[in-house]
């Protein structure tokens, strides 16, 4: 069974996310012996788009000359025509914004189930059934497409990269779409250039209302800067205002995978863990030694976090020393 | 102009979740229902939307899904201030079967703007509102945490990578609404309950729709080994364990 795997671009690169992306896709062709074709809409140089190879890619789609301002119209309409073009059964696009804005209006144009935010290949791929989380993150459930394809859309930091080596052929593609059909008009842009996204971030240091106050976020900053990794919190930090918004990780906030999360006076509410029980490790440090986070924790301190934070540093700083 | 909001019905964020004893469906004994946390802040802004008569919002409804048992949940949106209820009398199957009656609920009215949340709290499909748009072949666009409007003119901000974007698309359109759209959600008055009762919730009919996916088995999460604890003052043991035992640093 072949697979098209849509690959966005940030500013002309991709990123650890997208060879996550090539690799799963070609994990779920490898199932039946199917090819991976990838998919890159907008302006990305050769080298770039010949590297998607190099996870799994057999080849790359690219479609120039097109705005890279999300009109999820015309981005449905393109993805469609790559389906199309390369016979691919399965479609693979990340759970971000970008994969949430566009695999329902796909699924709908190419009649195929989606499964969103999966986690690991499928058990079987005819029929294709997934296992995907449910009741954010308190169970799973098998899903079983009924349609004749499907769409995946994977879940961040969920799937091991595998870099197999080699190169993708790389043909331009022209879809047949009317670019000035976009109905989306973008007036403004505000981004933050060069700052680690906290859903990119191997490493996510996080404080809750056990931090007493705004004012003490110095040594989480500096743990995250030590650990090249970014800052969070808990949703009554950022309703505070102690810390901006787009920090604020759980259930109605930014939903996070890193290898490490650590929470500073974080109680462990559920719609909390919520957003990083998929956390590969989380430590803990709450003054209160019954606090529900440590049933979700891997390694714990009940104490200070105000007092533990700066011995951590020290600590990490002296181990990385060495 | 009018506004639709889209409502799921779904258990309380704090439910302990439980399966039937095949695993094949969720055992609802004893789950309070509450409107979808996103629905109620899409239902929140557009009451404020609505308040501000120079944006000309004349009407607020909101519609759901789901046999008669999903009627309380319409009846807090009313509550809230929704002007009228609809509720498509069909068991919610996958997000294309909803999306398929929401589009017919939303076809048959002159709504420009339609509001759905991000995900539900349930099943976490992030779905039905890009779906919707695809039926009703309209603009969508996802990710919104700000919605304003200027007469006929709507101006919204979503949530890129890295920042946002302040964009606009012709109504009618769908509007997928995350946090940020509202502060907080709206609760009921007493004034508002009150009033509720007497509010229109019209029944309609399921329209004959595919569903392309089914949630055939549930499974629990595998239960975790437990926390190890390090003494507060031997945080150096604590940064030993995460190198050479977890080895993530
Ligand atoms: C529908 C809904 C959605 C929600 N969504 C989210 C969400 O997305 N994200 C989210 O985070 N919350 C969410 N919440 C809120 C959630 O229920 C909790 O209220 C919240 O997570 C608690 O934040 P906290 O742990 O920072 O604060 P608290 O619960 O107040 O906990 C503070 C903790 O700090 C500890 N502490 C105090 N002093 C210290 C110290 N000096 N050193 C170390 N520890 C200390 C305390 O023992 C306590 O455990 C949601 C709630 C609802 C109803």
């Amino acid at each position: 069974m072949s697979v098209l795997v849509y690959n966005e671009n940030w500013d002309g690169k991709f990123k650890k996310l997208s060879y996550e992306l090539v690799s799963y896709a070609k994990a779920v062709a490898g199932m039946t012996g199917g090819t991976v074709t990838a998919l890159s809409i907008g302006n990305v140089d050769q080298d770039e788009l010949s590297s998607l190879g190099a996870y799994g890619a057999n080849s790359v789609l690219s479609v120039a000359g097109v705005s890279e301002g999300l009109d999820n119209q015309l981005y449905t309409q393109i993805i469609a025509a790559a389906m199309e073009k390369s016979g691919a059964k399965v479609l693979v696009l990340a759970n971000n914004n970008t994969g949430k804005a566009i695999a329902p209006r796909l699924s709908v144009k190419l009649k195929a189930g989606l499964a969103s935010g999966v986690t690991a290949v499928p058990e079987s791929v005819d029929p294709l059934v997934v296992s995907k989380k449910v009741f954010s993150g308190k169970a799973y459930g098998k899903v079983k497409v009924l349609s004749g394809s499907a769409i995946l859309t994977l879940a961040q930091n969920s799937y091991e990269i595998n870099e197999t080596g080699g190169s993708a052929a790389v043909e331009a593609f022209e879809p047949g779409v009317d670019a000035s059909s976009a109905l989306t008009t973008i007036k403004d842009v505000q981004k933050q250039e060069g700052k680690l996204l906290l859903t990119d971030a191997d490493v996510v240091i996080s404080g809750g209302r056990g931090m007493k106050s705004g004012d003490n976020w110095a040594p989480i900053e500096e743990l995250a800067a030590v650990l090249e990794g970014a800052t969070a919190c808990s949703r009554p930090v950022s309703d505070e205002g102690w810390r901006p918004h787009e920090e604020h990780t759980g259930q109605t906030g930014k939903i996070i995978a890193p290898n490490l999360y650590m929470a500073f006076g974080i109680s462990g509410a559920i719609q909390h863990l919520a957003g990083v029980n998929s956390s590969k490790c989380i430590v803990a440090v709450n003054t209160d030694k019954d606090a529900p986070i440590f049933e979700s924790a891997d390694y714990g301190i009940v104490g200070d976090a105000l007092k533990v934070l700066p011995e951590l540093i020290s600590e990490i700083k002296a181990a990385k020393a060495q | 102009m009018r506004i639709l909001v889209c409502i799921s019905n779904v258990p309380d964020t704090t439910t302990k979740v439980k399966f039937s004893a095949d695993n094949t469906s969720f055992d609802d004994g004893g789950v309070q229902w509450i409107i979808n946390p996103w629905d109620e802040l899409a239902l929140t802004r557009a009451m404020e939307l609505k308040e501000d008569t120079s944006n000309g919002v004349s009407r607020v409804t909101v519609v759901s899904v789901g046999p008669a048992s999903v009627e309380p949940t319409l009846r807090k949106a009313l509550a809230i201030g929704a002007d009228d209820a609809i509720r498509v009398d069909g068991e919610a199957g996958d997000a294309h079967y909803v999306a398929a009656q929401l589009a017919s609920v939303a076809g048959s009215g002159d709504f420009g703007v339609i509001l759905c949340g991000i995900e539900s709290s349930d099943y976490n499909g992030s779905a039905v509102g890009g779906m919707l748009s695809e039926i009703l072949d309209v603009p969508s666009v996802s990710a919104i945490s700000g919605l304003t409007m200027n007469g006929e003119e709507v101006t919204i901000t979503r949530d890129i990578d890295g920042g946002k974007e302040e964009v606009s698309v012709p109504a009618p359109f769908v509007g997928v609404v995350q946090k940020g759209i509202a502060k907080e959600p709206r609760i009921a008055a007493m004034r508002g309950i009150m009033m509720a009762r007497k509010k229109p919730l019209q029944v309609v009919p399921a329209v004959d729709a595919e569903t392309l996916t089914e949630t055939q088995e549930f499974a629990m999460p595998e239960p975790k080994a437990p926390c190890k604890m390090v003494e507060a003052d031997n945080v150096k043991e604590l940064v030993g364990l995460l190198q050479n035992e977890a080895k993530v640093l």
